[in-house]
């Protein structure tokens, strides 16, 4: 085997090595070009020397699996590799500018700029998980933002895949990652959770808006093992002024079990980016940390802290939807919003952890100056959230699994697929009108929802009067 | 070079028809067949005409223990695969019975091994069905990739540099980067009597360029081949079995 130099000027399968940008424990970076490719890369190399950690060698192998499977603007670009059997490397695409690593030092920063960036973040992660990977080692220092300003996750090489040999899995006996910001499940050797990456997220949250980290910088197995019974302190004890709602996103990114976590990232978004709508509980309301009577409960009792199996990601995503209703309250007919509240309720009857976002357009015209207020002083606006609240009543749906919004619009079609696309809703619910003399002169919202939309769309009609039968029906079964 | 491989046939020729048929329709190049063609199915003879004509043809075959139990007297298995392999005999002439009793227990290219069991003692019959015999299969051999059958439910084990193993059950139509890093042991699913509670035949493939292997599965008529075994006389759990993958 030719040992590769990797010096500043060399040049290995074609790409130009220019200078080391990294050096760190399991792997240094390379700033490389090819010639004729504008693309900036990086190429990442293992170290793998006489003493170094084995840990080096297969988390690389883990990235060598899974970067070339991977897509989209939420990961570096895949380019090519090599494996151990000459110079071991991949070469993937150089993301411009500093980790969010640099932003320490202005720590804590301002509410609203830190929930911008964790959406950002949770973000990248629906998409990581919606590609069937869970990332296990979000901080600070592996996410980048494109000018585009999407999050990118760097370093897959703690990751897995439910569709891939874990090679991490059996490797080592203790957890491997970093220690502030890893899920309590991860201590007890859980690596199929998705959730342990919103916990880590929810980490990332509360040091980015209070600059303390919740269970501190400890690296001991104990004091690592500590956050499997002892809460952090709420955000709002460190900061008075610490939004309720903002307390309650992060506590629950941050509970112990993971079924009380967001279901999945997508829904996390949601609330990040719908501050008015996080239903507050207890949680928000926290100024001390639970009494030692909870947390010796949590200590001794086995049984709350006992790994559980976990469904497939695929299965565990599409049982926690966030499915968006269209409902025309105004001039929508009475029996459409009935036959649109039928057919959402069969989809939340089967999906406990579905989400329904019901929403309303406020059409604006395109020409005249509106007035926020109806010919009788209400204010429109909340006039439709109120309506919207009494269609979804008799759905019962606890107060963390609906939302209502009023999208103030010229067309409604474009609000409602905005809004499908920023808040990552899995499947719209729309009525379409009967024939009429303002659907033809305006074109359908229904259709242009159904036709343009990246996501499931069902198409919702009123029950109609059966049409009259010219020849009996034939028997179902003959013979 | 993308090898379609096929394991434990036993006999179905409905399974064996739909995933000749579906890994040709994806493009293989050549045939690798992994043992235990005949034994509990209603096609022996069928089976073994196949067989003969795919190593004419250029496959790569080595034998199963039902096969070796054709031309054995006294065989060690379970009541029902006793008497599947007792009504074999009967089904097939002497040519066929010659063809079986002359295949290789293992064989071997380009560092990938082809083998009915695990690979150390083959005629012993092993099942690797934990990652203790399977690495105990690996570290004995040089090939970096192990293929066997015997078990009928798919899994993948692999060994790195460090010694550890990794276990995984494979998802269909997802190829795995078998890394030269690390050796690798592919147990394959059956094609004829799948048993990893999902009926649909099972085979794989192998490209032997970008080092993927993808497991396959197939829907095919199980009705039919239960059917074929109830019309034989054969035990009816064989004919049950194959409708619930167990």
């Amino acid at each position: 085997m030719d040992q590769a130099t990797f010096e500043p000027g060399s040049t290995l399968d074609g790409f130009i090595i220019e200078e080391a940008i990294h050096r760190g424990g399991m792997a240094t970076l390379f700033k490389v070009r090819r010639d004729d490719d504008p693309m900036p890369m990086v190429m990442k190399t293992p170290r793998i020397g006489e003493g170094e950690d084995p840990a080096a060698i297969v988390s690389f192998e883990m990235e060598q699996m899974l970067m070339p499977r991977l897509s989209g603007p939420h990961v570096p670009k895949f380019i090519g590799m090599q494996d151990f059997a000459s110079h071991p490397y991949i070469v993937m695409e150089r993301i411009a500018g500093e980790p969010l690593l640099a932003r320490l030092p202005e720590l804590p920063l301002p509410y609203d700029e830190a929930v911008a960036i964790a959406a950002k973040i949770a973000g990248a992660i629906a998409d990581l998980h919606r590609q069937h990977v869970i990332h296990h080692d979000i901080k600070p220092s592996n996410i980048m933002f494109r000018p585009t300003g999407e999050a990118v996750l760097l370093d897959m090489g703690l990751a897995c895949s439910d569709q891939l040999p874990d090679l991490m899995q059996e490797e080592f006996r203790l957890p491997f990652g970093t220690a502030p910001y890893m899920a309590p499940e991860r201590l007890l050797g859980v690596r199929d959770e998705p959730r342990s990456d919103l916990f880590a997220l929810g980490v990332l949250l509360y040091f980015f808006t209070t600059g303390v980290r919740p269970f501190g910088e400890t690296e001991t197995m104990y004091g690592m093992r500590r956050r499997l019974w002892r809460d952090p302190h709420p955000p709002r004890k460190l900061r008075p002024d610490y939004p309720p709602w903002l307390q309650e996103i992060v506590l629950r990114c941050l509970e112990i079990e993971p079924a009380w976590r967001y279901p999945t990232a997508a829904q996390l978004v949601f609330d990040l980016t719908h501050p008015a709508e996080v239903k507050l509980t207890t949680r928000s309301e926290k100024l001390k940390h639970d009494p030692l009577r909870t947390v010796l409960r949590r200590r001794f009792n086995k049984e709350l802290t006992r790994p559980r199996a976990v469904e497939s990601m695929a299965a565990h995503l599409a049982s926690a939807p966030i499915v968006a209703i269209a409902i025309d309250v105004a001039e929508g007919s009475p029996a459409l919003n009935d036959a649109l509240r039928v057919t959402a309720s069969r989809i939340l009857a089967t999906l406990p952890s579905a989400r329904l976002a019901c929403l309303n357009v406020l059409k604006l015209g395109r020409m005249t100056i509106d007035r926020t207020l109806d010919e009788h002083g209400h204010n429109k606006h909340v006039d439709r959230l109120v309506q919207l609240r009494h269609w979804a009543e008799p759905l019962k749906l606890e107060d963390d699994r609906l939302t209502v919004h009023v999208l103030e619009a010229v067309d409604p079609a474009s609000a409602i697929l905005e809004f499908a696309q920023a808040g990552r809703v899995d499947h719209i619910l729309i009525g379409a009108r009967r024939s009429s003399v303002l659907r033809s002169l305006l074109g359908s919202v229904s259709a242009k929802v159904a036709s343009e939309a990246g996501c499931t769309v069902t198409i919702v009609r009123e029950a109609q009067p059966a049409p009259p039968r010219s020849a009996p029906r034939p028997a179902v079964q003959e013979g | 070079m993308l090898l379609g491989l096929f394991a434990d046939i036993h006999a179905n020729r409905p399974a064996f028809t739909a995933c000749l048929a579906d890994a040709r329709q994806r493009g293989i190049e050549r045939v690798v067949l992994l043992g235990d063609y005949v034994g509990y199915g209603a096609d022996p003879d069928w089976s073994v005409d196949t067989v003969r004509a795919l190593v004419a043809d250029g496959a790569v075959a080595v034998l199963g223990n039902h096969d070796a139990a054709i031309g054995q007297t006294r065989v060690q298995m379970n009541a029902e695969a006793e008497a599947a392999i007792e009504w074999t005999r009967g089904q097939l002439d002497s040519a066929q019975r010659k063809f079986l009793a002359e295949l290789p227990m293992r064989h071997e290219e380009h560092s990938l091994l082809f083998v009915h069991s695990e690979a150390t003692r083959p005629d012993a019959w092993i099942y690797v069905t934990d990652t203790a015999v399977a690495s105990r299969s690996m570290q004995t051999v040089s090939a970096h990739v192990t293929f066997c059958g015997h078990v009928h439910k798919p899994a993948l084990y692999s060994l790195s540099v460090t010694g550890k193993m990794t276990t995984f059950v494979p998802t269909p139509d997802i190829p795995v980067h078998l890394l030269p890093g690390r050796q690798w042991h592919a147990v394959l699913g059956s094609v004829g009597q799948p048993r990893d509670g999902n009926p649909a035949a099972a085979y794989a493939l192998y490209d032997t360029v970008k080092h993927e292997l993808t497991y396959c599965r197939v829907a095919y008529d199980a009705a039919d081949a239960a059917e074929r075994i109830r019309a034989n006389g054969l035990p009816p759990w064989l004919a049950d079995r194959l409708l619930v993958g167990r």
